[in-house]
This record gives C-alpha cells, sequence and structure tokens, in this order.
C-alpha cells in the first residue's frame, strides 16, 4: 500500500516538473507559428535591418532595427550601472562587512529586488526623467539615459544576490591558504576570491542582461517610445519589449502587424536564451573549477 | 456506471445554470477613449436594472469591434467609424454591425504652458507632427527644440488624430509615444518644449490649449462641428440591438446618459 503512495506521489510530482518543459514548448510552438507568418510579407532581413516601424499605415513597414538598437544600448547602459553596482555591493557584503551591516544589506537588497517592475517605472518616471532633465538641460527627460539608469538600478539587486552566492561558494580554505603565504585582504580578494568565482560573477552579469533586456513596464513607461535609430544618449527611444507591450491591444489578431508583434516576441525569447544558455555553461565550467561538480 | 451518469448531471445542470445567468450578462470592450463613459453608464444603469450584469472592459477600439465580430462581447465601443476592412469581416462572418453615436470628443492641441506659441494654423500642425518643423522659431515661437508627444498607435486617438489633423500623413519617427491622455498631459506639462495632442476631457490649467485653425477648442466648438478636431464616439452592435442591450444605449443616449457623458469631460450630444 505504502508503495503505490509513494508510486502515486512520484508520479505525480514528476508530472508537475515535466510541467514547465512542456509550457516552454507550448510557448515556442505558438512563438513561431505566429511569428512566420510576417517572414512571408518581409523578409528576414528587410525585418531585422529596416530603419522604419510603421505597422500601422499603408502600406505598414515593418523594420525593427530601430527597436533592435534600443534594446541593445539599454540594456548595455544598464550593464553599466548594475554590474559595478552590483558585483561590488556583493563583494562587501561577502568579504568585508561586518555582521550587522550583512544583516541590514541583505534583507535591504532582496526587498530591493521584489520591489514590483512598475514601480520602478513610475520612480523612473516622475523622479528620474523630470531630474536628469533638469540636470542636463535635455529637450525631453523620458531617454535612453532614463530607462538605462533605472533598469539599472532594477536590475542590480539580480546580479547582486548571484554574485553574492558565487562569492560565498568560495571554500573558506582558498582565503586561509592565501592569507597564510601571507596575501593582504586585498590580493586575496582580487587574487583568488575573483578568479574563483569569476564565472559566477559571469553568470551573474548574464542574467541581469537577461532581466533588463526583458523588462517592459519600466522602459514603456520610462524610455519615451519614439521608434527611431537613437543619435545620442538622450534620444528617447522604443525598446522592442515596449513596443509589443503598447501595440498587442490594438493589432488586430492574424494581421500582419500581430504576426510581426511575434516576431519581435520570438527574437527576444532567442535573445534571452542564448543568454540563459550562456550564463549555464559558465555556471557548469565554475562548478567543476571547484571542484563541486558532480 | 451510475457514478459517471451522476457526474454528468451536475456537469449539464452546471452548464445549464451558466448559460442562463450569462443571458442577463453584456460584455462593452472597446476604446480606452469610451471607457470612462460606459462604466459610468453601466453603474447608474445597473442600479435600476437589478437583472442587468454589465462588464464593460478597455483594450482599444480595434479590440472592441473584433471582439464583436467574434460574438465576445454585444457592446463594441471605439473612438473612430468602423473600418471598411472590419465591414469586410462582419460580412463574411454573416453579422450585420450596426453604429449609434453616444457623444462626441473633441483632440486638444496643447503646449506646456511657458510656451508662448497660443495657436497654430493646420499646416503648422501638420508640419509639427510630420517632422517638417522642428523648432519653435519657425512656427513663430521662441527659438528651441520641439518635442512631439504622440499616443501610441494602438489608441483611438492617434488614429483620430492621424486622419483628422495630419490627413493619413506619418507621425514623425522621433515623436515620443505615450500610452495614455494622462500621460500625455504631463509628459507636456514637465517638458518645456513639448507639444502633444489629449481628449478635450483630459485638459487641465497646468498645460495650454492652443487655438487650433483659427478657433479655441470648446465643447461648443466641437459640436457645431467648428472645430476641426472633434469626432464622434460609437457603441457598436451586431444588428439592431434588442433587450438589456437595447435598454443600455437608450439610456446612454438619454439625457441622464449624456449628463454623464459631460461629467466625464466629453461633449453631449444635445
Amino acid at each position: 500500500m505504502v508503495k503505490i503512495k509513494e508510486k502515486i506521489y512520484q508520479w505525480i510530482f514528476g508530472v508537475l516538473a515535466f510541467a514547465s518543459l512542456f509550457f516552454l514548448v507550448g510557448i515556442m510552438i505558438v512563438l513561431f507559428r505566429e511569428a512566420l507568418p510576417i517572414f512571408k510579407k518581409v523578409s528576414l532581413i528587410h525585418f531585422l535591418g529596416g530603419q522604419y516601424w510603421y505597422p500601422t499605415y499603408d502600406p505598414p513597414e515593418f523594420g525593427i532595427f530601430p527597436l533592435i538598437l534600443a534594446s541593445f544600448w539599454v540594456c548595455l547602459g544598464a550593464m553599466a550601472v548594475c554590474v559595478p553596482l552590483g558585483v561590488g555591493s556583493a563583494l562587501y557584503i561577502n568579504e568585508l562587512a561586518s555582521v550587522r551591516q550583512k544583516a541590514i544589506l541583505k534583507p535591504a537588497i532582496e526587498i530591493l529586488a521584489g520591489v514590483p517592475s512598475i514601480v520602478y517605472g513610475f520612480f523612473g518616471m516622475a523622479v528620474m526623467a523630470p531630474l536628469l532633465q533638469n540636470l542636463f538641460h535635455l529637450s525631453i527627460g523620458l531617454c535612453l539615459f532614463s530607462a538605462s539608469l533605472t533598469l539599472g538600478i532594477m536590475a542590480t539587486p539580480t546580479v547582486c544576490s548571484i554574485a553574492e552566492d558565487a562569492l560565498s561558494y568560495v571554500p573558506n580554505t582558498f582565503r586561509e591558504a592565501s592569507f597564510a603565504v601571507g596575501a593582504s585582504r586585498w590580493q586575496t580578494l582580487t587574487r583568488v576570491i575573483i578568479p574563483a568565482a569569476g564565472s559566477g560573477i559571469s553568470t551573474a552579469i548574464i542574467l541581469g542582461m537577461s532581466r533588463a533586456i526583458g523588462e517592459t513596464m519600466t522602459v514603456l513607461m520610462v524610455a519615451g517610445g519614439a521608434a527611431v535609430i537613437p543619435k545620442s544618449l538622450f534620444d528617447p527611444v522604443r525598446p522592442m519589449t515596449s513596443a509589443i507591450a503598447a501595440e498587442m491591444g490594438e493589432a488586430p489578431m492574424g494581421s500582419d502587424h500581430y504576426h510581426a508583434l511575434f516576431a519581435i516576441a520570438l527574437i527576444l525569447f532567442l535573445i534571452t536564451f542564448v543568454f540563459n544558455i550562456i550564463a549555464e555553461i559558465i555556471s557548469r565550467r565554475f562548478r567543476v573549477k571547484l571542484g563541486l561538480a558532480g | 456506471m451510475k457514478r459517471i451518469l451522476g457526474i454528468l448531471t451536475v456537469l449539464a445542470s452546471v452548464i445549464g445554470f451558466a448559460t442562463v445567468s450569462y443571458a442577463a450578462k453584456i460584455v462593452v470592450e472597446g476604446s480606452t477613449t469610451v471607457l470612462p463613459i460606459a462604466q459610468k453608464a453601466a453603474e447608474v444603469f445597473m442600479q435600476t436594472h437589478t437583472d442587468a450584469d454589465i462588464s464593460v472592459r478597455g483594450g482599444g477600439s480595434g479590440v472592441g469591434i473584433s471582439s464583436l465580430l467574434d460574438g465576445t462581447c454585444s457592446i463594441g465601443d471605439s473612438s473612430r467609424p468602423i473600418k471598411d476592412s472590419e465591414l469586410d469581416k462582419a460580412r463574411t462572418y454573416g453579422k450585420d454591425i450596426k453604429a449609434h453615436v453616444i457623444a462626441m470628443d473633441g483632440i486638444a492641441v496643447i503646449v506646456n504652458s511657458a510656451n508662448s506659441i497660443s495657436a497654430l494654423t493646420k499646416k503648422q500642425l501638420k508640419d509639427i507632427f510630420t517632422g517638417k518643423v522642428s523648432d519653435w522659431s519657425e512656427v513663430g515661437g521662441t527659438a528651441g527644440k520641439i518635442v512631439a508627444v504622440s499616443r501610441d498607435s494602438s489608441s483611438g486617438t492617434f488614429e483620430a488624430f492621424g486622419t483628422l489633423a495630419l490627413g493619413g500623413q506619418k507621425v514623425r519617427s522621433d515623436a515620443v509615444m505615450q500610452a495614455s491622455n494622462q500621460a500625455v498631459a504631463s509628459t507636456v506639462e514637465r517638458t518645456p518644449g513639448a507639444i502633444g495632442y489629449v481628449g478635450l476631457g483630459f485638459l487641465s490649467s497646468s498645460v495650454k490649449a492652443l487655438d487650433f485653425a483659427g478657433i479655441t477648442p470648446s465643447k461648443e466648438m466641437v459640436l457645431s462641428g467648428k472645430y476641426a478636431l472633434g469626432r464622434p464616439l460609437f457603441m457598436y452592435t451586431n444588428g439592431e440591438p434588442q433587450g438589456l442591450v437595447k435598454d443600455f444605449i437608450d439610456f446612454v443616449k438619454s439625457p441622464e446618459g449624456q449628463k454623464i457623458v459631460d461629467q466625464e469631460g466629453f461633449v453631449a450630444l444635445k
């Protein structure tokens, strides 16, 4: 009887575990099925390289190059903010902070990670954008720079907590050995700890990038939304995610516009998919390096 | 066997119950411009018609009309007339779409209150929004970069503005796109060089409304048809409305309903 019960439990949890695989495959099938029809109308090269995104006009233009560039620059800008902030604070928390500081900092960063993205959006729109506008005498505060800054702050906790995990996996014997041969704290940090946790920190950065490039609500509110190739840091931009969010509501089902938005989603999916694979490869290598691979 | 029969009976009665309760349910879906009118009207209507269950959703004019064609809503709100392509689709679905004008809306062109400009001609506005003019000095203002603020392409206001003000030409690609009337108004409020457009109901003292083609935007001017950026708002039904749907649309058109239209900042029909 007990055996049957166990079998049933095993079966139930097995189904639950495979459910995510099922969802992933389902999402991929839907994305491909809904995205591919657009390429009968526009060639892949024109879709990716076209400079004009005018999906609702007649004749429509489906060029997502400005959107890709917008996502790319916003993501890069966010990285410039969240990598130093996230990795720096992870290093401090793990290596230098006193127990009391750690007890305050860690939960604070975790709470920051739990703040809904729309709140960051509000913060960016109502505080950051007007502030930057006045500070730099910009014609408009809703721009690439504000979006990067807001997203950077938002991705910091992701980077910080994963990097901190990586640092904490570095065995204490590494530190003790380093101190034993007479290395200073700084030398230990830069020559031993960071190289040992390096791939874990890279994973943190890549996952932060996934978060930044996939974020929708914040960029919709803060980036300005102009589908134009940005010429400066202070131009309004329209990242891929915000184009989908803003336009899906009105795109008639089955229309070219609808398929084009799915094609953007497919490209986004492929980008984050590649990011995640890279992160996985690096973290696997990291485990092997530290002798943790099983 | 008995058990299966039992389950089937329960299922059948649940489905039966669901269809019965569905009969008194009206789904109103579509334009976010019409949404506040429909929402408030539904609340007041349900106070007197306790048998009615009206659920009101936004989504945009296109969504409203396509839901009406799919049969997932009984009233499709729209801030633009139905398109020929949608009528063609209705015909293939064997549906006969009826239009009901329920209010008028006016689009006001707004600038930052610090802007010295107070009026624009049709050509000037078109040049600004299509990208021919990029500096305020070219339209008689103090020199400074023009920041055009537009609604996103999913908005009925965007479509109406494109037709009424731009004659179908494309909005400049560097225009800042905002997701709601309120967002346009607050962006213009905070940005000295900005120009945008919002529904008349979203005008406030924090931004400056411009005279367009010699006419100050106002409810009277929209109703008289003199103000060029005015448009009717629609509720579409599949065939002549019947039962509760008819009662609801009649209510919106009644003096009481039109009072709601007025309160929500739109232009009542009478």
